[in-house]
């Protein structure tokens, strides 16, 4: 418990630190996309990583987050914050409704409704012109302000996005360590057992994946309103997949592991100009290579290939002498 | 307590139970027994909600629970365990008897993820019940370990703690000496009377008879779907029937 | 165009679409009936069949036909190619991992296809010009007779091929009890290869016959896929007529929607009526419930 807060006000302190080094830029604007999408990434790690039930709309919840706030604040004019908890609201309704009967599907026929309900979400946003401004976009979305704080720099926006994603990291990591979180885990292994315990699975997975949705769509509402523009292609089946991609390298289970994931494919492509015309290759490989050989995901096999150089290094000493 | 009356069950054209009616005694062990192929897993899956029933009523405590879901049934005292262990591989033996207590504590979302005062109190009071339950089977030492790393006679001894952990007021276990040796046989027939002592009302399905003989109060058998024979382990042992079911045709 | 003319035109426009959709779910349910996968990746082989279809004929010159022979030799092969490296290593992969892995190696050969092709969206010449025929008031393209006559073809071999051949026999006994298969002498790996080689080259043919119609790029599989797989959950995952019904309701329901609705919306349509069945009955549409396993 206490060796768990240390770790987090470890990685607060550096997370909140680094503006003092980047000092402004475009590095500092990738950084705060880089938060945002860790908000996403351990939305989806809650379901998939500790509730074993996968999700292909988290794009969606992500994309009508976006498009409530901006429409309830550029159309009519909402207050900012009044507009994110209702968009959050809604989502959470929302979720929980098609969660019900979408979670009773398993494996392939759960990846394939939830893609499937993510793409009429994505039409929506093309097609509903008159209000979403359809593929071309709907601009002119308020910044965020409390008081007389504007949030309107890199700086501001990257403290305001980080403070939410390291709370919602915080609060997810308390979940899993609770007996909601065991629970999930246990769903994951065997749903049967979990339910002979008494463990309401159907109600559960219900829970988590409205969690999700809540999480993604708060993280879709805050990203409306820092970029102030915003379009259906940010929202399409592509975001879906980056989103498994990052939760993936990872590591199912692990939340640091989701920020790390978000990290990596949130700045590679920045920095590697190729990397944006391979990147579907690119993602299909780590799926596919991390699931075979390192299902744990990045962070718990780097710990592995530590043990295992710990383990050899004095049998060579040994040998050695 | 708990009672059995006219199941049958029919997969496509197959007949896996026919009408059959037995009544469970509390504070009693009752052994189901017949050879391969009687219904006996198929009438466990039955009372615990896994399969749908063609007819028949199950009634535990003068409460109709036919068709009730496995969940439903650990809040009214049914818990069952596995022939093939279905432990939670991938968390340790502590957490899996700790999954088992999820019933008996009720913090909800909001509360676990903003470790709320009485969240944390009722996670240590989890926690100690947990560890009384590991000592209670004998395994407190395992306690950290995860729990796919078991040997399958620990896994048992785990399973067992993890279904007492719902305080069941009857418990159903499907062979649980099934791949243990003589040894952990003999151990696990005296913690099944142990829980009989503490007040837990024990079915099992057994294929051991020296452990059937041994343990229980009252014998069920079946043969080929049909209710045999039902009586004492003497009287079992004594009926022609029963004999000629497991030595004629069987 | 009156009403009940336009009516008719929805209507067989869609059953032609239908009749692809059919053709891609049958591929979704033969590896499902073999393997026991739904093989996300099933659309993407559509895709390959329409893009080796441009590429031989557009950038090599071959004759149409001939063409087109070869690019379902090439899809078909490349199916058997995704079974040997991403399914058949996984045998004892977690189901989520299967998933994962299936869904990773779709997004990968849409990748390479888009390496190799590029982005750009390309068309395959009708099979035999654009004169429009008139049929029950409505008009039609040779191209609409070029596919219902391929399905109809492809689907009686299947059907033949099922019933009377021995592989075909194989396949089927793998279809009820896989071990079982394997004990009487069957080699369930070369079933579940041929299981692939028959879906993915039917998927091909299905990306094929279309490509003159809707155009094809390197991002069509997903969509063709869906839409297959949605075909093969209506007929309930069946070899034979069920999914083929499947795919012409799903392809009507889609024309109309389009028609009478608005056609941005028509694949709206079919991913809600995709939900509803599988919400509702996700053992699809024709067979009888079984006793359900709560």
């Amino acid at each position: 418990m206490r060796r768990e807060l240390i770790k987090f006000a470890l990685f607060a302190a550096v997370v909140l630190t680094v503006p003092a080094v980047v000092k402004g830029g475009y590095l500092l604007n990738v950084l705060v996309f880089v938060g945002i999408n860790t908000m996403l990434a351990v939305a989806l790690n809650l379901l998939l990583g500790f509730a074993g039930q996968i999700s292909l709309g988290q794009a969606a919840f992500y994309g009508l987050g976006a498009y409530l706030s901006g429409i309830l604040t550029a159309t009519h004019g909402w207050n900012p914050w009044l507009a994110l908890f209702a968009a959050a609201a809604a989502v959470g309704l929302l979720a929980f409704a098609i969660g019900f009967p979408i979670l009773k599907l398993k494996g392939h026929y759960l990846a394939m409704a939830t893609l499937g309900f993510g793409i009429i979400v994505y039409i929506v946003f093309n097609e509903y012109v008159d209000v979403t401004g359809g593929p071309s976009g709907f601009p002119g979305i308020p910044g965020l302000q409390i008081g007389d704080l504007r949030f309107d720099s890199d700086l501001k926006s990257y403290y305001l996005i980080w403070t939410t994603a390291l709370l919602i990291m915080l609060l997810a990591v308390n979940l899993t360590r609770s007996r909601i979180g065991r629970a999930l885990r246990a769903i994951h292994d065997s749903e049967v057992a979990a339910r002979v315990l008494g463990v309401n699975a159907r109600l559960l997975k219900v829970q988590v994946f409205a969690c999700s949705a809540v999480i993604s769509c708060i993280a879709g509402s805050l990203y409306a309103h820092t970029v102030t523009f915003i379009s259906p292609s940010t929202f399409g089946f592509h975001f879906s997949v980056e989103l498994l991609t990052m939760v993936i390298i990872g590591g199912l289970g692990s939340i640091y592991g989701s920020c790390l994931g978000a990290a990596l494919l949130t700045l590679l492509p920045e920095f590697l100009r190729t990397f944006q015309d391979y990147d579907i290759v690119v993602y299909g490989l780590l799926l596919i290579v991390m699931t075979m050989f390192m299902p744990g995901g990045l962070v718990q096999g780097a710990a592995t290939v530590w043990r295992l150089a710990l383990r050899l290094l004095p049998a060579k000493g040994r040998g050695d002498a | 307590m708990l009672e059995v009356q006219g199941v049958t069950c029919v997969f496509g054209g197959l007949t896996a139970l026919d009408d059959v009616s037995f009544t469970v005694r509390a504070g009693e062990i009752t052994g189901v027994i017949g050879p391969n192929g009687a219904g006996k897993t198929t009438l466990f899956n039955i009372i615990t909600g896994i399969y749908a029933r063609t007819a028949g009523r199950i009634v535990l405590e003068g409460r109709d629970i036919s068709g009730l879901p496995p969940e439903r049934l650990t809040r009214l005292g049914l818990v069952r365990t596995f022939q093939n262990i279905e432990l939670f591989g991938q968390m340790t033996v502590l957490e899996n008897v700790m999954v088992g207590l999820h019933t008996r504590s009720r913090s909800g979302f909001f509360a676990c993820a903003c470790k709320l005062p009485q969240h944390l109190a009722e996670e240590r009071r989890i926690r100690a019940q947990a560890t009384e339950l590991l000592e209670f089977v004998g395994i407190p030492d395992l306690a950290d370990t995860v729990a796919s790393n078991l040997p399958f006679g620990k896994g048992r001894l785990l399973e067992i703690a993890r279904a007492l952990a719902v305080k069941p007021r009857i418990m159903l276990m499907d062979e649980p000496a099934a791949g243990l040796n003589s040894r952990e046989t003999w151990q696990l027939g005296e913690l099944i009377r142990k829980i009989r002592d503490t007040g837990v009302t024990v079915v099992l399905v057994e294929h051991d008879m020296e452990l059937v003989m041994d343990i229980c109060d009252a014998i069920v058998v079946l043969n080929l779907g049909r209710k045999l024979a039902e009586g004492t382990p003497r009287q079992i042992q004594e009926n022609s029937e029963v004999i000629a079911a497991y030595l004629g045709e069987g | 165009m009156d009403f009940s003319q336009q009516i008719s035109q929805y209507i067989l426009s869609g059953l032609a679409t239908g009749a692809i959709y059919a053709l891609i779910g049958l591929g979704f349910a033969i590896i499902y009936n073999s393997t026991g996968i739904i093989n996300f990746a099933q659309g993407e082989f559509v895709m390959l069949g329409g893009m080796f279809g441009v590429y031989f004929h557009t950038v090599h010159n071959f004759n149409l036909a001939v063409a087109l022979l070869l690019a379902i030799l090439f899809a078909a092969v490349s199916g058997v190619l995704f079974e040997r490296l991403a399914i058949r290593p996984l045998r004892r992969a977690t189901p989520l991992g299967l998933v994962i892995i299936t869904i990773g190696g779709s997004i990968l050969v849409r990748g390479l296809a888009m390496l190799v092709w590029g982005k750009d969206t390309h068309a395959l010449p009708t099979f035999s010009g654009d004169e429009p025929l008139s049929l029950a008031g409505a008009t039609l393209l040779p191209q609409h007779m070029w596919i219902f006559a391929l399905t109809v073809l492809l689907i009686v071999l299947s059907k033949l091929f099922f019933q009377f051949t021995i592989t075909g026999k194989a396949l089927r006994a793998c279809a009820v009890n896989q071990r079982a298969a394997g004990l009487v002498g069957i080699d369930v790996r070369r079933m579940v290869m041929f299981s692939f080689l028959l879906a993915s080259g039917m998927g091909a043919l299905a990306g094929i016959i279309i490509a003159p119609l809707t155009m094809t790029s390197y991002d069509v599989g997903i969509m063709l896929g869906l839409k297959g797989f949605c075909a093969a959950i209506i007929g309930g995952m069946s070899n034979g007529l069920g999914t083929v019904l499947g795919g012409l309701i799903l392809g009507v329901l889609e024309a109309l929607g389009a028609g009478l609705i608005s056609s941005g919306y028509k694949d709206a349509v079919t991913f809600i009526i995709l939900l509803l069945i599988l919400f509702l009955r996700p053992q699809g549409l024709f067979s009888r419930g079984e006793s359900e396993r709560v």
